[in-house]
Parts: structure tokens; sequence; C-alpha cells
């Protein structure tokens, strides 16, 4: 399968890709590292007129140390983010679940942005960086502005983000000392997740997030709710598809998703409290 | 449009369509065939290659996006002598492919893997393999090949 036909132009920074998507329009889509991109462009469920290349915008490739949270920059491939020695250190939820995304290969291309501003809710990404409470920077015609995870995600592949505006960078608080559990069910291993979980437990506090049970990936309050009340492990844990809506597939159907939720979500919560 | 990849040590430089993909950049204007395409959506890994070094899978890379690389296909991994790579030599050994279809990609897999972890477990090798479907299931030789390759002197 090979594309439609598409223009094609890179970027060599940010501000750069910025004014050319202002330039070309809503036919026009960013290409990152192309691993979500691409695949739906040989299917035609994605037929951009124009590409903007900004794979090559290598100062948004980093992992930095910025005080009470870590920046990463959009373009930080999979790997990247696996293998970083300041994500092991401050939120090695985040770490451990780039290295579930896809495979060996899908980790040397793909990046946390374009994941993220792809927004499929399948995807580990979205849902672990929104279980961490993570702050998105996007950077527009007028400047930069920072929109919380739990705002971005709007709906199937839709985010809060303006057409001329590009994911610059992943804030994600410093999550030191606490535990943390990461979910991931699936038939083979290098598929998406049929339903998945990430949550963290600090203190009274907690966060966990469902990937794949709804249109969006889902920050289950609920059970962070029960657990700061005094509510055990287990029946915190029952609480976990209050807010989904989940879809059924040839997968799972809404009821197996539930029960799904319900279990992965006991299980990351007991990682996380060990 | 105008790219320049070095592939195999020699310096290419094609005029192609941004849409081309590199797996069909490779077969079809350099005719390199080795690389072979299976599921064309990102799965199985028939097509691997290493571009700069590290494993990828060419059916889901634009050949525009891999111009300014060094690309290495399986046609590369042999010494000019026809020497074997110590992992082609491994496979062959162990009996680590039956039809032979995946056996590019496993082998370009399997070589970037022992670059990033060169003592790896049985079960980092099987992880390390994931995104490499082998339709003969012949899994146990192929992780016995690249056991064997990891631990000989020369790997």
């Amino acid at each position: 399968m090979i594309p439609a036909a598409f223009d094609y132009v890179r970027a060599g920074s940010a501000e750069e890709a910025v004014s050319l998507i202002a330039e070309h329009g809503e036919d026009a889509k960013f290409l990152a590292g192309g691993h979500s991109l691409l695949p739906l462009m040989k299917l035609r469920l994605a037929q951009p007129t124009v590409l903007i290349d900004i794979g090559r915008v290598n100062d948004l490739s980093y992992v930095r140390d910025g005080g009470d949270h870590v920046a990463i920059g959009a373009l930080t491939r999979h790997m990247d983010v696996e293998t970083s020695d300041v994500l092991r250190e401050h939120a090695p939820l985040l770490a451990h679940a780039a290295s579930h995304v896809g495979d060996p290969q899908v980790r040397h291309r793909g990046t946390i942005g374009g994941s993220i501003a792809h927004a499929d809710p399948a995807s580990d990404l979205p849902a672990a960086t929104l279980a961490l409470g993570a702050t998105y920077v996007v950077q527009g015609p007028n400047g930069t502005r920072e929109i919380a995870a739990a705002d971005f995600y709007e709906g199937f592949l839709t985010t809060s983000m303006a057409a001329d505006e590009m994911l610059t960078e992943i804030r994600v608080p410093k999550m030191g000392g606490a535990g943390w559990g990461f979910q991931k069910f699936n038939r083979r291993a290098q598929d998406w997740a049929i339903v998945g979980v990430a949550a963290w437990r600090r203190n009274g506090d907690a966060g966990v997030a469902l990937v794949n049970m709804g249109s969006v990936p889902i920050l289950a309050s609920s059970v962070a709710s029960a657990l700061a009340g005094g509510a055990s492990i287990d029946d915190a844990a029952e609480q976990a598809a209050a807010e989904a809506d989940p879809q059924a597939d040839l997968n799972a159907s809404v009821e197996y998703r539930i029960h799904l939720a319900k279990v992965l979500t006991r299980r990351a919560l007991e990682a996380a409290s060990g | 449009m105008e790219i320049s990849v070095t592939v195999n040590g020699a310096t290419h430089t094609s005029d192609v369509e941004p849409r081309t993909l590199l797996v069909h950049y490779v077969r079809e204007h350099l005719g390199l065939t080795g690389t072979n395409v299976g599921c064309d959506t990102s799965s199985c890994g028939a097509c691997s290659l290493h571009l700069d070094g590290e494993a990828v899978k060419s059916c889901t890379v634009l050949a525009v996006q891999a111009d300014g690389t060094e690309i290495t296909t399986i046609e590369g991994m042999a010494a000019a002598d026809g020497t074997l790579h110590p992992m082609q030599q491994a496979f062959m050994e162990n009996h680590g492919l039956q039809c032979g279809y995946c056996t590019p990609g496993m082998v370009m897999a399997a070589t970037s893997l022992l670059q990033e972890n060169p003592s790896p477990t049985e079960e980092d090798i099987r992880l390390g393999l994931e995104g490499n479907l082998c339709r003969c299931t012949g899994y146990h030789n192929i992780v016995q090949a690249v056991m064997a390759c990891a631990a000989a002197p020369t790997a």
C-alpha cells in the first residue's frame, strides 16, 4: 500500500513548522516519526495534501530536569523516553509505559509528541501522561501556551490544540518516591492494549488513567477519590470504569472491557502499593 | 524530490516521489530485494533494515525521511569476500530459518538488539524480537541463534 500523493515540505524549527501549517491550511499535517500517521495514510483513513516533516527539528528531542518536573521534547523517540535516566528516576511509570509501545523498531521512530498529538485512546502514552498530571506545551502563531492533559483530549483523535498549533513539550511532575503500576492487556506482544491502566500512589494521593476505555484516554477519578477516602484497593478498583465509555470491537465486548479495567486497575494499584 | 542516501556503504542520489516508501525505494530503485514486504502494516518486521544503525520498519518510513541517512540492508551484512555476518552464521548453524521469508528482517532486528543489549537473556531476546513475526513459527531456533551469536567471541 502506498499513500495517496502529497506535497512534502521540511521544517527546520518549531517556528517554521507553525508558519508552514498556517500557510498550507487544514489539509496539511505534521509528520514526526510517522508511525501513527503513515499507516493511516496507507489505508486512506487520512489523506493530507501536504506533509510538514518536523522529524528533523532536533532541538525538540530532549529529556531535561525542570526542577519540579521533567520536560520532554515532543520529538523525543519512545526509545529515548524508555531509556532516559532522568525519567527512570523521576517518572518511572512513563519510562516503563514507553517501553510497551509497539516494538523496538517502532520505538526507534515513533515520538512521544506524535503519539500524544495523534490522541489515539488505545495508545499508552496519552493515558500514562494523563495519569501523571502532565502539562503539554503547544506553540502557535502567537506564541506558546500550556494545556493540562486533563483538558487536552476532546474526542477520538481530537485534541484542544488549534489547527495551527504544534505540540512542543510534555511536562511531567516529578514523582520520586511514588509507587506505580502499568498494566497492558493484549493478545499479541506488539498490539495495542485491549485495555491498559497506568496508576501511581504517594501518601494519600493517587492517579489512575485507562487506555482504550472510551473515545479518549480516561482519567479514573473515582478510583483516586475512593482511595483518598480510605477504600481498599479491591473496593477502589471496582470504580475503575465509572468515568469510562468503552466500545465493543473484535477483541472485546463492552462488558469484558469493564471487567478488564477493574482487574487491571487492581493489579496496577497493588504494584503501586508494593 | 531529490534524496541522497548511503546504502551498504555506497551513496545513491535519486529523484523520488514523496510518497515512495523506503522499502520500495530500496527494492525497486536500488534493486536490493533482500528486504521483504510482508504485512505492509508495520506489524511483521519482514521489511526491517538499519537506519543510522538502528532497526526500523521500512514499510512505515518514507524515502524522503531517510534523506541523508546511512542504511544497511541484509545485502550489506556479509563481508565483501562473502563471509557471513556472525548473526547470519548463527542463524545457519542453529537452523534459525525455515521458509526464510522473515529471515532478513529477523537478522536486522537481532543485530540491532545486540547493539543495544550485548548480553541479553532469552526473555530479552523474545521481547526484543516482538516486532518480527515468523509464520513458520520457527521462534525457538531463532532465539537459539541470537543467543549463540551473543555468546560467540566475535559477536
